[in-house]
């Protein structure tokens, strides 16, 4: 077999590994939004589908969901664009989708029985940043054209202040990268994640939060403003025009609206994870063992324990896909924990205080790296 | 653009519709429309007499049934010339302020709701159901009671009532002070209120606002004070007025906060009145067949949505002439068109939600 | 060069294809029932009055219009962020100046009252 095909498998069985935890926990974190906020809330939340007697702690209903979600009817609204009604829910999922692609999940890592080592990212860009930003304003065409098909009111809104709020928080997210990009001196999605584990001072790893905590702070907020997601879901406000743009999606066409949204959360974290947090890297774990193998003395004993490549490789995925759950747990903590904003104050915020803060970031960061 | 909020809208609570036009987000009008949970309650009660009104008057106001309730019983009491005796009236006075508490707890949670913070509002409503448990044990109801009967109440306090109803206020002071912490002195909630649709002095007595709205725009007007009834003369209690710890005068956080702060002034009037529940009746002797004189008279209580009043006329017979109730909800909606221009949709959902209008009630 | 390509290549194929199974699904395993007040445009239960497509807030356009004007000098700050070390104070200066006249352009907009949302 030519070459090509092994590197067309390769891909495609990293397509696999990336798409499917993405959506397994993306249907998780449906389950997981009820059950949070119940236990915040003081409720049992959801614990009624059942397969015979199981009920698994509600985990059943992100599946009921989905099925029924397939078997609704799919109502579009007479006066509605069809076409564009159709379209706008794909263009909502696919980018949230296509952004993992260059998110390293894993190390270079050294299989048994492949002759080179395997990067665990699906597309190693050399401009991977700039494309994950290109990627994801994409998403802002979904919104629009859902709300200004649907032909009715509270669509149009919902569509004109996502747009706007979108807009906005673009330019503040793409200024609080730079401080990152600056730091670590490339805009390569592995080498960001790499240059995270040389150590900075007292045994730390120079992790993006340690050394850019302001630009995490920046990047967080206007990120979750990108996402929509409360305090900042205004485009969705419900008890202002009821549901924003998802006002006339019924069926799988608004669960493709509400998928789309549980990979956002997750893709935000593991951008944060990436960028702020050290990627997979484990401290005290040297992401080149991934290659060699290593052997760790086991404490209190004269033995040690051999791991060869590929299980470290899996032992730094698994740190990754960790991470990247704590940091959606974090971002629905938040979600039921804040009121949200008006309007206009999401504007203010955004123009005049993130992006202020955002270009003098840009600047002290310049002036401490080149110092 | 001509939009419609209401009747089916997430913020409205129930069934009010608002007529709104706006160029996106700012309003240059809305314009309340009443009328779509009209029963015709004031007509019944000319055709079912006066003690079987009593269960209707509960439906005027489901999220404090006590106060039409007690509203009703002092004019029908009043045209009869009945004397109520005491413990009854420390029992109406211990059940009203329940009630007040307790549709504080709607009125500031589905605020909190509106603005979009969901979980306070969950907060209150735990409390709420424990109130709940304790209507229950005092009336046999948990939501529309028929506790206030002409005369006195339908029955005496449960055996150990008092210490269950004492058991709960001592919890719920401090979890008000918590819920202060979870969502009132909240940054983002504050910027949501202070200072949206500010309502001066002349405007909210023009309009004919009562209760917590009149008071947080600094007009010091009580009823439980300054038209006294019932025993509230024997009880000390502070009326909460104008601006709350952030804002101004007469804006969405000063009628947020003035609820709050009645929650407080009520608990300390319960404990008060339970302490002092005299020993004796518990209704006074009231003739099967109520007859009044013919004649008329007005009615006024402070409910939790304040000024609550019922006109009665009788012509001697045993169904009232005619019946009219007035109540702080429908006031209230008619200051909306008023104070809307200029606000955005969002500070519209706050003003409705500050100004505690429950639908039963405007429309009756 | 081109090879990292292919797994996007790939992914957006995969992405796309995704989305068509979900709406396709959608299309022809749900019932469908029309009728005409099913079919009318949701507004809390009441008629619609008036066209959607008509004139809304300027204000919209304006923040599309300082949107396009940031994002793309922010585009000129990437290539000197990869190579802020490289360029030194040179390239600093050059950048401190660019991110002035940047700032200045934002105060001018807030001076305006272009941010205001009145």
């Amino acid at each position: 077999m030519p070459s090509w095909w092994w590197l067309l498998i390769e891909v495609l069985v990293k397509v696999v590994l990336v798409l499917v935890p993405l959506l397994t926990v993306a249907a998780l974190l449906t389950w997981d939004e009820r059950k949070q906020s119940a236990l915040m809330q003081d409720r049992l939340g959801p614990n009624r589908a059942n397969i015979g007697p199981f009920t698994l702690w509600g985990l059943i209903h992100p599946i009921a969901d989905t099925l029924k979600l397939f078997f609704k009817e799919d109502i579009v609204p007479d006066r509605a664009d069809k076409l564009l009604h159709a379209l706008a829910p794909i263009l909502a999922l696919a980018p949230s989708l296509i952004v993992y692609c260059v998110i390293p999940f894993g190390p270079a890592v050294q299989i048994p029985g492949i002759g080179r080592p395997i990067a665990l990212q699906v597309a190693d860009l050399d401009a991977g940043l700039l494309f994950i930003f290109a990627i994801s304003s994409l998403a802002v065409f979904g919104v629009a054209l859902a709300g200004w098909a649907s032909n009715n009111k509270f669509s149009l809104l919902g569509a004109l202040r996502a747009s706007a709020q979108m807009f906005s928080y673009e330019i503040v997210l793409g200024l609080a990268a730079v401080g990152v990009i600056v730091v670590f001196g490339s805009v390569r999605m592995s080498e960001l994640v790499a240059r995270q584990a040389t150590p900075l001072w007292g045994g730390l790893p120079s992790w993006g939060i340690l050394v850019q905590p302001l630009g995490f702070v920046l990047f967080m907020v206007a990120a979750l403003a990108e996402l929509k997601r409360s305090p900042f879901d205004v485009p969705e406000g419900e008890s202002e025009i009821v549901a924003g743009f998802w006002t006339e999606y019924s069926g799988m066409r608004w669960g493709m609206f509400y998928v789309a949204e549980f990979v956002e959360v997750s893709v935000l974290s593991g951008l944060l994870v990436a960028l702020f947090f050290g990627g997979y890297h484990i401290p005290g774990v040297d992401p080149g063992w991934a290659l060699t193998g290593h052997t760790v003395a086991i404490p209190f004993t004269s033995h040690g324990l051999a791991i060869a490549g590929w299980g470290w490789g899996l032992l730094m995925m698994l740190a990754f896909g960790l991470k990247v759950i704590v940091g959606d747990v974090v971002l629905q903590q938040i979600r039921w924990t804040f009121p949200r904003f008006r309007y206009d104050q999401v504007m203010s915020l955004g123009w005049k205080m993130l992006l202020p803060l955002a270009l003098l970031n840009v600047l002290v960061t310049g002036a401490i790296v080149i110092r | 653009m001509l939009l419609n909020m209401g009747p089916h809208h997430p913020a409205t609570h129930g069934v009010l519709n608002f007529v709104v036009e706006t160029d996106g987000e700012v309003l240059s009008r809305a314009v309340p429309e009443v009328g779509y949970l009209h029963r015709g309650i004031e007509k019944i009660a000319e055709k079912v007499g006066y003690t079987g009104f009593m269960p209707y008057t509960d439906r005027i106001d489901y999220c404090a049934a006590m106060f039409p309730n007690q509203g009703w019983a002092m004019a029908v009491e009043r045209l009869l010339g009945l004397q109520v005796p005491r413990r009854a009236e420390y029992l109406r006075v211990i059940a009203t302020e329940l009630c007040r508490i307790a549709s504080h707890f709607i009125a500031v949670g589905s605020m909190a709701m509106d603005i979009g913070a969901y979980t306070p509002f969950l907060f209150l409503i735990r409390e709420r159901e424990t109130f709940n448990d304790l209507m229950e044990y005092l009336c046999g109801a948990r939501l529309t009671f028929n506790y206030v009967w002409i005369g006195g109440v339908s029955r005496d306090f449960h055996p150990g009532l008092d210490k269950k109803i004492c058991a709960w206020l001592d919890k719920l002071e401090p979890i008000i002070d918590e819920f202060d912490r979870l969502i009132s002195f909240n940054p983002i909630y504050i910027d949501r209120l202070v200072n949206v649709a500010v309502l001066s002095r002349q405007d909210v007595i023009g309009h004919g606002l009562v209760g917590p709205n009149l008071r947080a725009s600094g007009v010091d007007f009580d009823l439980r004070r300054d038209v006294p009834y019932s025993v509230y003369p024997e009880l000390k209690f502070k009326v909460p007025v104008g601006r709350g710890p952030f804002g101004v005068e007469g804006d969405c956080y000063a009628r947020y906060y003035a609820r709050i702060e009645e929650m407080r002034e009520s608990i300390q009037l319960l404990r008060q009145a339970i302490a002092g529940l005299p020993e004796g009746e518990h209704r006074a002797r009231v003739p099967r067949k109520i007859k009044p004189p013919p004649g008329e008279c007005y009615a006024r209580i402070e409910s939790a949505r304040g000024e609550m009043s019922y006109y009665l006329i009788s012509d001697g017979t045993e169904l009232p002439y005619r019946v009219h109730v007035r109540t702080g909800s429908f006031s209230a909606m008619s200051i909306i068109e008023h104070a809307s221009p200029g606000l955005m949709i969002a500070d519209l959902v706050a003003l409705i939600a500050s100004l505690d209008v429950v639908a039963p009630e405007v429309d009756r | 060069m081109l090879v990292p390509y292919a797994g996007v290549a790939l992914m957006i194929a995969v992405a796309i294809a995704l989305a068509a199974v979900f709406l396709l699904g959608s299309i022809y395993l749900g019932p469908r029932a029309p009728n005409p007040v099913k079919s009318e445009p949701w507004e809390c239960g009441t008629v619609s009055v008036g066209s959607v497509r008509r004139r809304f807030s300027v204000r919209f356009y304006l923040i599309a219009l300082l949107f396009v004007v940031f994002d793309v000098e922010i585009v000129f700050l990437f290539p000197w962020a990869v190579l802020a070390r490289e360029l030194g104070w040179a390239g600093f200066s050059a950048m401190a100046v660019f991110v002035a006249v940047l700032g200045l352009g934002l105060a001018y907009v807030w001076k305006r009252g272009a941010l205001e949302w009145e």
